[in-house]
């Protein structure tokens, strides 16, 4: 395996708190990871785990207390670094009386093309982002979802390795999310690796090949989202149809939800063919079984909760 | 060597321009206009002598309040609005920045500043029917307002590499005007009989950048020639003073944590 695309060792964050009594408040606790190239890489937590402040430390805007990383072999101190790297800040927000054009243009100068590559490059980017007719309006016009995808496309401007987003699907409606998704995707398909924050779960299943789980701070896990989750079926989904005028088998109208004209129910592995035979007896039309496993949410809901009951134990939550 | 400071530069000076700026080159067409028209009515020595003690001296102000109100926001609005963020993540060193911003600044004031000087000849050909030879030192007095403004500018930006806007114009005005009376300080020294006093007045003297030297606007307005020994002098002490200010703010923003 060649040389990672990020490595992160041991990096600690700690602010000082307080206005006259100073006191430190550690932000990210002695993380370490690798992202190899290629990969897709989730950062996942919940608001204030941690994951804006290992961006701003990977991109020099705040140093860290210990530690350090590396992004494709040099040290995050190194501005030579920066060429090889896109990033997306949280919520960006650009120079609004620049028009897109002017401003990809003002970033792809700061790279050193020369005018006639510049102009190719921001008409490519702003075409791939979907922003080829609006190059030419004030940002201060743009929608948060344009925004965004300027934001994207000021990060791949010059055509980097290794691409930070942070929290690039946050505030987008549906259809914000799916276009800034399939972008992702893109990057994907090109070889490039791509790390980004977010804690909407749901992206980070669809997306990534590995994610980290941070909370308080601390890193919870790493692997593959299916690897983070245990893949073990806790349970069976059943949906089903019931005749005109017929009722529900008695063993199952205790805990089956009516939706619409529908039912759900959810069954043990072992129950199912017994919950199936007394659907069939009573003339049900079976919609659909489905396993149930855990999702990332719950692994993740699960570990907050574990995080809260750690820092508040029941005798004292009860004073 | 590094072109990053150029377009950096070339970015503020847009940004001051769309910003409506320069529209305060409105307010200074409209006092000269008037001010041409009023004295018309005095005798043509004095009227040449209004003109451009006028002039120069809102060219000064009107510098002035454009190099510490936009200086002091230089580094402070883009913190803000996070867009130093984006900035910071391109192969960008913290120093290149900052010398970008104070470039962009400057630009924007030589600009401001020609313009305005144009308008003074105008107002001055207007009401004397001619120029003079000696009207040469109304451009050097220019060139001291515009070394002047480029070692506000530095000040300001200096202090808000690291204080809320309010406070980097408090300091920066305060700076400016201990600067303009940097020589009484040294004479109070030298008046008094405490040790303590003398080295402290002495200190300051050296420190506090010396404004006294820049004006010309009295000998400008009277015709009187400036030697160009001084012009030499405040060339290489604006020139020294700003860049070891650009340091000192290079040092204190390159270890700054963006929260």
């Amino acid at each position: 395996m060649g040389t990672p695309a990020i490595e992160i060792e041991g990096l600690t964050k700690d602010y000082a708190v307080g206005f006259w009594r100073k006191r430190m408040r550690r932000s990210l606790d002695n993380l370490t990871l690798q992202v190899q190239e290629g990969e897709a890489f989730g950062f996942l937590g919940p608001n204030g785990a941690g994951k804006t402040t290992t961006l701003k430390l990977l991109m020099s805007l705040i140093f860290p207390t210990a530690g350090t990383a590396r992004v494709r072999g040099r040290s995050i101190d190194n501005v030579r670094m920066h060429r090889e790297i896109g990033y997306l800040p949280e919520q960006p927000y650009f120079y609004d009386y620049l028009t897109a054009r002017e401003l990809l243009d003002y970033y792809a100068r700061l790279f050193g093309y020369p005018a006639i590559e510049r102009r190719q490059r921001v008409t490519r980017f702003l075409e791939h982002v979907g922003l080829a007719d609006a190059g030419d309006v004030q940002l201060r016009k743009f929608s948060k979802g344009m925004l965004q995808r300027v934001g994207i496309a000021q990060a791949i401007i010059h055509d980097p390795q290794v691409v930070f987003l942070d929290e690039p699907m946050s505030g987008l409606d549906p259809v914000g999310r799916r276009e800034v998704r399939d972008i992702i995707l893109d990057l994907k398909r090109q070889g490039r690796t791509v790390f980004f924050s977010t804690h909407i779960l749901s992206d980070a299943e669809m997306l990534c090949d590995r994610v980290a789980v941070l909370l308080g701070g601390k890193l919870q896990g790493v692997g593959a989202p299916g690897e983070i989750v245990s893949m073990e079926v806790y349970g069976m989904e059943i949906f089903f149809e019931m005749r005109a005028g017929s009722s529900l088998p008695t063993a199952l109208a205790g805990h089956a939800a009516r939706i619409g004209e529908r039912y759900r129910v959810e069954v043990q592995e072992e129950q199912l063919y017994s919950a199936l035979e007394q659907l069939r007896s009573c003339e049900a039309r079976i919609l659909s079984v489905t396993p149930l496993r855990p999702t990332l949410e719950d692994y993740f809901l699960k570990l907050v909760a574990r995080d809260k009951a750690a820092a508040h134990p029941a005798g004292e939550s009860a004073r | 060597m590094s072109t990053i400071p150029g377009v950096v530069a070339i970015n503020t000076f847009r940004e001051a321009v769309r910003d409506r700026v320069l529209y305060n080159l409105i307010f200074f067409a409209l006092m000269m206009i008037s001010a041409s028209i009023l004295v018309g009515e005095i005798s043509i020595g004095i009227s040449r002598l209004v003109i451009i003690n006028l002039g120069l001296s809102a060219i000064s102000i009107f510098g002035l309040i454009m190099a510490i109100f936009i200086g002091v926001g230089l580094v402070s609005k883009e913190i803000e609005k996070r867009t130093l963020y984006t900035l910071l993540s391109k192969p960008v060193r913290r120093w290149e920045f900052l010398v970008g911003k104070f470039g962009g600044l400057l630009l924007t004031l030589t600009v401001n500043t020609a313009l305005m000087t144009l308008g003074l000849a105008a107002a001055l050909f207007y009401v004397s029917g001619n120029f003079l030879r000696a009207d040469v030192s109304i451009l050097v007095a220019v060139y001291f307002i515009l070394l002047e403004l480029a070692l506000v500018t530095a000040l300001a930006l200096f202090f808000s590499c690291f204080s809320s806007p309010m406070l980097s114009t408090l300091f920066t005005l305060g700076i400016y005007v201990a600067g303009i009376f940097s020589k009484d300080i040294r004479d109070i020294g030298i008046l008094t009989l405490n040790p303590v006093m003398q080295a402290a007045a002495r200190v300051l003297y050296y420190v506090l950048p010396n404004f006294h030297n820049f004006n010309a606007i009295t000998a400008a307005a009277h015709g009187e020639s400036i030697p160009v020994s001084l012009i030499w002098q405040n060339t290489a002490y604006a020139g020294l003073y700003v860049a070891l200010v650009l340091i000192g703010a290079s040092a204190v923003f390159s270890g700054r944590n963006l929260k």
